[in-house]
């Protein structure tokens, strides 16, 4: 046995000579550390001093009146009231048009469609959707909604448009929350002798939903802050009458504040600040819809 | 001499048992015959006859990656949601292949049900968990019916007793065992003639294995039990016949022997059964 151990010497049984060096490792890890935290700072420096300079220049406008005052050549006259309905009404009708085309599509790549190279080449072109800028939908809205489908610079050619911009993300979005249903319920409710669509709708989407919901909400904030391809399409930037219905043009908050701010007259920049601060609070809003309602329907299971 | 005479018996038995297996034998619930599954070019289980008789338990043994599961999988289809499988030869079921381009897939799985390795109850109620079979498949009771159904279900399942005061609580807050029989319960309730069983105690401890070994010997009565085990003392417990399986070198499974239980385990044929049933490997 000793002869045996004595012949088994390897480099573990020979005094390896460590160097710890306590001072210098200790230091880097503290320069790494101040190193992080003012990376910390500073963007959620930048993140306050914007938001009290906002608060500051725009608190003081901040009232009803301007909550249900429509734009006006003159600062003390203008409110929000039109950009506002404008905003909500399109931001709901791109949900409308966006959560079942997203879903189902999600609900189709990751329950029905194979694994093979057209499933690729869609999975990488939704990909890439999402990383193209909007100004580009846009661009296609303009010719597609506006022009060819004859619909005019109307608050449905724009959620068409918003649509477009917010589709990759509810489908990469549901196609996460569906692809982290276990497939232990699949497999238990497919052996019991249900159909695919009797798996999907009584146990994948049901236990997807918070997840669902969470990505068409922040699909939601994002419609809301777009500007670029409504732009684009020529939401008005002066609307000085109320949408009466979809197919009636319309202008939304980011292009209303983008219109006051490029103004000359100081106080149209301290309404657009008010502004700002409607439309940063209307997304907090929504942010913490989606935590609230993700808390509650992940209790039920 | 002796030998020579012992090994003709044994051919002649083999004979015999080979008479037996005619196909479509009303003995037999569901046969493989020359079954192989393929996962793409991958051969996972090898040309595989394995009559499995009525209101009987069969015990599918043999060391890890044999394809034991594979199999049992391929009785139900379930294998057809793994992309690119495919089978040859066939598994038949009252007469007619279960792999037959015209074979309703949804129908096969309601009539061969299928318990898991790990309890996976709905996480929705006790009672839910068992009505859902039959709603989806198109059942029409009433309420009271529905009640009545859910109850002989827990009931055969053994669990009734333990649950019929809390219906309404959720599968999933039930013990581990007792998931499990949840799960019998909610596969027994669309009545299915064939039950598949892959390793259903593995996740569970000895007396919860000891309650679904029970169990599954009252069920024999009503249903023919397909069981999955890496168990060898389980299998010697609770089964009829017992199929042993081994991976060959290009590591498809293949089939050694199969026989009655007790002479897997006392006299089998096969030099590579006898050492793994005795736990000289695997």
């Amino acid at each position: 046995m000793a002869a045996e151990q004595s012949v088994k010497r390897d480099i573990l049984s020979q005094d390896l000579e460590f160097r710890p060096s306590p001072q210098a490792r200790r230091l880097r890890s503290f320069i790494f550390l101040i190193l992080s935290n003012l990376a910390v700072i500073i963007a959620l420096g930048t993140l306050i001093i914007l938001i009290a300079d906002v608060l500051i220049s725009g608190t003081p406008w901040l009232n009803l009146d301007f909550l249900t005052r429509a734009d006006s050549r003159f600062p003390n006259r203008a409110g929000i009231q039109v950009a506002l309905v404008g905003t909500l009404y399109m931001m709901a009708l791109t949900i409308v048009i966006a959560l079942p085309l997203g879903v189902m599509s999600a609900i189709y790549l990751e329950e029905y469609a194979g694994k093979d190279w057209t499933t690729q080449l869609i999975e990488v072109n939704i990909n890439n959707l999402a990383a193209v800028p909007s100004v580009i939908y846009g661009l296609l809205g303009l010719q597609l909604f506006v022009r060819w489908l004859g619909m005019g610079r109307s608050i449905l050619a724009g959620a068409l448009t918003m649509a477009l911009v917010v589709l990759p993300i509810i489908i990469v979005a549901s196609r996460e929350a569906i692809r982290a249903v276990p497939q232990s319920f699949r497999e238990a409710s497919l052996a019991l002798g249900a159909t695919r669509w009797q798996t999907i709708w009584n146990h994948v989407l049901p236990y997807a939903l918070p997840g669902i919901l969470t990505g068409n909400i922040l699909a939601a904030s994002r419609a809301i802050g777009e500007t670029a391809p409504l732009i684009t399409i020529g939401a008005l930037t002066f609307v000085p009458f109320l949408p009466r219905d979809i197919l009636d043009r319309f202008t939304v908050l980011p292009i209303l504040i983008f219109n006051w701010t490029s103004k000359p007259q100081r106080e149209f920049h301290d309404i657009a600040a008010a502004g700002i601060i409607v439309l940063l609070g209307t997304l907090l809003l929504l942010n913490a819809v989606a935590v609230l309602l993700r808390a509650k329907l992940q209790k039920r299971y | 001499m002796s030998l020579l005479e012992a090994s003709i018996m044994r051919a002649d038995a083999s004979a015999k048992e080979q008479t037996l297996a005619q196909p479509g034998d009303p003995a037999y619930a569901l046969e493989a015959r020359n079954l192989s599954v393929f996962y793409g070019s991958f051969c996972a289980v090898r040309d595989v006859t394995l009559p499995v008789r009525k209101n009987m338990i069969t015990a599918l043994i043999g060391p890890s990656g044999c394809g034991k599961s594979t199999l049992l999988r391929s009785f139900n289809r379930m294998n057809d949601r793994v992309p690119g499988s495919r089978v040859e030869g066939g598994v038949f079921f009252h007469g007619q292949d279960l792999y037959a381009p015209n074979m309703d897939v949804v129908d096969v799985r309601r009539r061969i049900g299928m318990v898991f390795q790990k309890p996976n109850p709905f996480p929705k109620s006790i009672y839910e968990n068992v009505a859902f079979g039959p709603r989806i498949n198109g059942w029409h009771g009433s309420k009271s019916q529905m009640d009545e159904l859910v109850e002989a279900s827990l009931r055969r399942a053994a669990l009734w007793d333990e649950v019929k005061d809390k219906l309404k609580q959720p599968g999933t807050a039930l013990s581990g065992g007792q998931q499990q029989r949840l799960c019998i319960a909610r596969a027994i309730a669309v009545q299915p003639e064939v039950i598949l069983m892959d390793e259903p105690c593995s996740a569970l401890d000895p007396v919860a294995t000891l309650k679904i070994e029970e169990l599954m010997q009252t069920l024999k009565q009503d249903y023919t039990i397909v069981i999955v085990t890496h168990n060898m003392q389980q299998a010697a417990r609770v089964s009829d016949y017992t199929a042993m399986m081994m991976m060959r070198p290009d590591r498809a499974g293949e089939m050694i022997e199969m026989d009655e239980t007790k002479t897997i385990f006392s006299r089998p044929r096969d030099k590579r059964t006898e050492d793994y049933v005795s736990g000289r490997f695997g």
